[in-house]
């Protein structure tokens, strides 16, 4: 954290610097392609703003609670890679971190699991065979499975489960998929609304807060973050566990410490 | 300095091992007597179950290995929890180096009548260490943050040394002569966890 952050965090004093109590988290989220990241940032002061370590370590060095690398790499050798890249993520940044993308077996799992990887996430291949989950709890444990869920809210009202990056409509409802989950043993729900991502008009505060209420689990709620009160909103009102976000990071319209100080401000226990 | 990561079936060994080199030391992941017992430090790490990972140290007479120990140690998470009498995971006898019991976080509604869950269980992310005491704490501030994951608890008690408040306030950290638990993951908890494996290191 540069200085003039310190002065910042310094400058609030108590009662809320260092509230007791757990925080709600932020997620910086990065798209991997190849071992690079993909869409971009606008970080001049990195070396080299394609690598995702390098990213990752300055977003923890500004207070990321956790990083998410999803992988979007469609290729054979795609395991590998990830698995090398996850190495290089645990060797070299200080904080807990999730990789996911097309995870499928629990041999993919551990391959990341012991290159240094705390937690997996699985979206697609879980849905498609619900016992992956049970067998990767028994194998793993429940505290590094994140189920990742798209959803979308159709003009029935209801939010459905969509498969393959949302190319692929299902008929289960978000909220059905999210309990069988956490009952064969999702340790955390990561959930990306499609009507709201890439909107930067706000979290989808409903199936947020509707998750958050009825699953024991931690809920992170992805899409849509575009302003401070955005995250604000969604911790409040969409009673979320944690908040992700990509490019609103990447390109510098919101920075970590800059918001973490905002939701200090609205009475919202954050780490800094 | 040799320092011995206990191997042992349960996770994030490695996770251990890559802070420690991140700080500038190396060590070595062994289930070997003669290493463990010739470490200047021994790092007993873990995330996983009680009773599968008890039954692991039993079969290979860790258990008795680690009791025995004279240099300092230091237990992370599920280590710290099988370093004290007993554990709820499972009905487990653990080694009984400290003295408390480790008992089920038990989720509780907010009492609002709006059936939130304000506690989830497992408990996990960035929580703060308060009431701090001994040398592991050495410059870090009082309600530092750190990050865990558990669904169990060591009560506060007289080995006591942090302090963490969920659901109730349970020991974030205990001490008894050379043996030091951690709940938390220091491994995992940026500036201010370097800072405590580096204290424990310079024990």
């Amino acid at each position: 954290m540069n200085n003039e952050t310190n002065d910042k965090i310094r400058s609030l004093g108590s009662p809320f610097r260092g509230r007791r109590g757990l925080t709600k988290r932020i997620m910086p989220c990065l798209d991997i392609k190849d071992g690079r990241t993909v869409k971009g940032t606008n970080f001049i002061n990195l070396r080299d703003a394609g690598d995702p370590v390098e990213l990752g370590a300055l977003y923890a060095q500004q207070g990321a609670d956790e990083l998410v690398f999803l992988d979007i790499t469609a290729t054979i050798e795609k395991r590998k890679t990830l698995a090398e890249l996850a190495n290089r993520i645990a060797h070299n940044i200080n904080i807990p971190f999730t990789v996911g993308g097309g995870i499928s077996s629990i041999e993919d799992v551990n391959a990341l699991l012991q290159n240094g990887a705390d937690k997996i996430s699985v979206n697609t291949a879980a849905f498609k065979n619900p016992s992956l989950i049970k067998n990767l709890a028994k194998e793993f444990g429940s505290q590094c499975i994140v189920l990742a869920i798209d959803t979308k809210k159709e003009e029935d009202g209801e939010w459905y489960v969509y498969l393959n990056g949302g190319r692929t409509k299902t008929e289960t409802r978000c909220i059905d998929w999210a309990k069988q989950a956490v009952d064969l043993g999702t340790g955390e729900i990561l959930l990306t609304s499609m009507n709201h991502d890439g909107t930067k008009q706000g979290f989808a505060l409903d199936i947020t807060k509707q998750l958050s209420e009825e699953l024991p689990v931690p809920v992170i709620a992805s899409g849509g973050g575009g302003t401070m009160d955005h995250f604000v909103d969604v911790f409040e009102k969409g009673l979320a566990d944690a908040a992700l976000a990509a490019s609103i990071f990447h390109f510098k319209e919101i920075s970590i410490p800059d918001l973490k100080n905002y939701l200090i401000n609205k009475n919202i226990t954050v780490r800094i | 300095m040799k320092i011995a990561i206990i191997k042992y079936n349960a996770g994030n060994i490695r996770s251990v091992l890559y802070a420690l080199e991140r700080i500038g030391y190396s060590a070595l992941v062994t289930d070997n007597e003669n290493e463990i017992r010739n470490a200047d430090k021994v790092i007993f790490p873990g995330v996983g179950e009680a009773r599968t990972a008890m039954n692991y140290l039993k079969e290979r007479s860790l258990d008795k290995l680690i009791c025995s120990l004279t240099q300092p140690v230091l237990g992370i998470c599920l280590g710290m929890q099988l370093m004290c009498n007993y554990s709820e995971e499972n009905d487990t006898v653990c080694l009984g180096i400290f003295n408390e019991e480790v008992k089920r976080l038990l989720p509780s509604p907010s009492g609002e009548g709006q059936g939130v869950r304000s506690f989830k269980v497992p408990q996990i992310g960035w929580n703060s260490i308060y009431n701090l005491k001994t040398n592991l704490f050495k410059n870090v501030d009082e309600n530092s943050y750190c990050y865990s994951v558990h669904s169990y608890y060591a009560s506060l008690g007289e080995h006591t040394i942090a302090t963490t408040d969920y659901i109730q306030p349970y020991s974030s950290a205990l001490q008894k002569n050379n043996f030091y638990g951690v709940q938390f993951h220091p491994e995992k908890s940026a500036l201010t966890g370097e800072t405590i494996l580096k204290n424990f290191l310079e024990i």
